[in-house]
């Protein structure tokens, strides 16, 4: 049976980790590839890189860090942030990122969902969303959530999803940092309306969080990054009471 | 021990490279075809569509080298696939080293499968300390079905082979080279062969 996936999340600003990780026994906790070793050694499913300054400046940078990562760790990766061009991604990926995230490029040029698609295969390509619900309907966000749009955020992933895009990464703005728990409702409504995966992110704050945006938000993944970092939430410990309820996970 | 991984321009590579790596073994990338026919082991990889995947595949010439090779190749993801007689994706004539087609998952699943699934009914000693049911990643919307050469089986709407095995060629739908501990065990067997 296929399982349910449970990714990390981490920030990356010119190569290196940002924000807190607060790993204990870390030689060197702004190391994304020392991280990222850990993580799959303690049971991560896949990792995510977003990288959260992106500039052509240190575009190098990634592509070397992405190089290194490749080298020493063995599960899956995508990496996301200020990726915009076909050019960019065939280098990601030749550098062997499994997987590139794009975000604010696909709304201002939805071509490019389809160009990757044909280019790369649909399996390489998620499409993050970022959307907050105004009034009752869910739009679409810009720009790490600050910038509205008047997208709709299920009709915005249909169209996604007829252009190729392999995954949709799901972050509710309401619910981001929050640690009250994923946003189900939208979860639920999208993981029905649409046939490709759905990864469920903001809001992870306690295990039953993840249980329920499985089983009442129908997710195929859920990602989070602080619960991780801080080690509130050990990976390995929350897929074992993943399984306690049955919910399918890799152990 | 030399190592070949046929390089036809798809797919991610350099994962695959780096798991050797990680085994201590260097393989070197090539569409040279006297180079994969001294290699004694060659890789065959592949990521994304069948039909442009097969395309250069006989643009090189390798689409007529690879059924005759006589060292162990391994056929990774849609390498596998093009192993097969044919793939629905693309309509596609595939290699025919494999007496099996290859086709979609219907929408009664999310598609692509993607993630962790287990591999059971082992029977190769490509999987020489894989214990039955073990986790193995997959990331793929076509498949081929479950036939006498398969030497594992996956479930995912149907019972479908998720490896495959005849004489000096063997194939993996899912990624021994992103499949953890347990993966790069299965690529030690490869090299053990």
């Amino acid at each position: 049976m296929l399982t349910k996936r449970i990714i990390p999340c981490l920030d990356i600003k010119n190569g290196r980790t940002v924000k807190g990780v607060n790993f204990v026994n870390l030689i060197d906790a702004g190391d994304p590839v020392v991280l990222a070793k850990q993580y799959a050694d303690l049971g991560a499913d896949e990792l995510v890189f977003l990288d959260i300054a992106a500039t052509l400046e240190n575009r190098g940078t990634t592509l070397d860090m992405v190089l290194k990562i490749a080298e020493q760790v063995n599960i899956p990766f995508t990496v996301g942030g200020g990726i915009s061009s076909v050019a960019h991604v065939d280098k990601l990926l030749k550098c062997g990122a499994d997987k590139v995230s794009i975000n604010s490029s696909a709304v201002k040029r939805p071509e490019l969902v389809n160009e990757l698609a044909e280019k790369f295969g649909s399996q390489c390509v998620v499409v993050a969303i970022d959307a907050k619900q105004i009034d009752g309907e869910w739009l679409v966000h810009l720009a790490g959530g600050t910038i509205p749009t008047e997208l709709n955020l299920f009709e915005w992933a249909k169209e996604v999803e007829s252009r190729g895009a392999g995954e949709i990464l799901f972050t509710s703005m309401n619910h981001d940092g929050t640690k009250a728990g994923f946003a189900n409702e939208a979860l639920a409504k999208l993981s029905s309306a649409l046939n490709i995966p759905i990864i469920a992110s903001g809001g992870a704050g306690n295990i039953q969080h993840f249980a329920d945006t499985f089983t009442k938000g129908k997710a195929d993944a859920a990602l989070a990054a602080s619960v991780f970092h801080f080690g509130e939430i050990p990976v390995l410990e929350l897929k074992e009471a993943l399984k306690e309820q049955k919910i399918p996970v890799r152990i | 021990m030399k190592l070949v991984i046929i390089d036809y321009g798809a797919g991610n590579i350099k994962s695959i490279q780096f798991a050797f790596k990680r085994l201590g073994v260097n393989a070197v990338l090539s569409n040279n075809i006297d180079e994969i026919r001294a290699a004694d082991k060659v890789i065959f990889p592949g990521v994304g569509e069948a039909s442009s995947a097969m395309k250069m595949l006989q643009e090189s010439g390798l689409d007529k080298v690879i059924p005759t090779l006589k060292q162990p190749v391994l056929g990774i993801c849609l390498g596998m696939q093009l192993m097969c007689n044919s793939s629905s994706e693309g309509n596609t004539k595939g290699l025919g080293i494999f007496n099996v087609d290859v086709k979609r998952f219907t929408n009664a699943v999310k598609v692509p499968q993607m993630g962790w699934n287990v591999i059971y009914n082992l029977k190769s000693d490509l999987f020489t300390g894989i214990k039955e049911k073990e986790f193995m990643y997959l990331v793929h919307s076509f498949y081929a079905e479950n036939c006498k050469e398969a030497i594992a089986t996956t479930d995912y709407e149907v019972e479908y082979a998720s490896a495959l095995q005849k004489d000096n060629f063997y194939g993996v739908q899912f990624h021994p080279e992103k499949s953890g501990v347990e993966g790069a065990k299965i690529l030690q067997n490869f090299l053990d062969l």
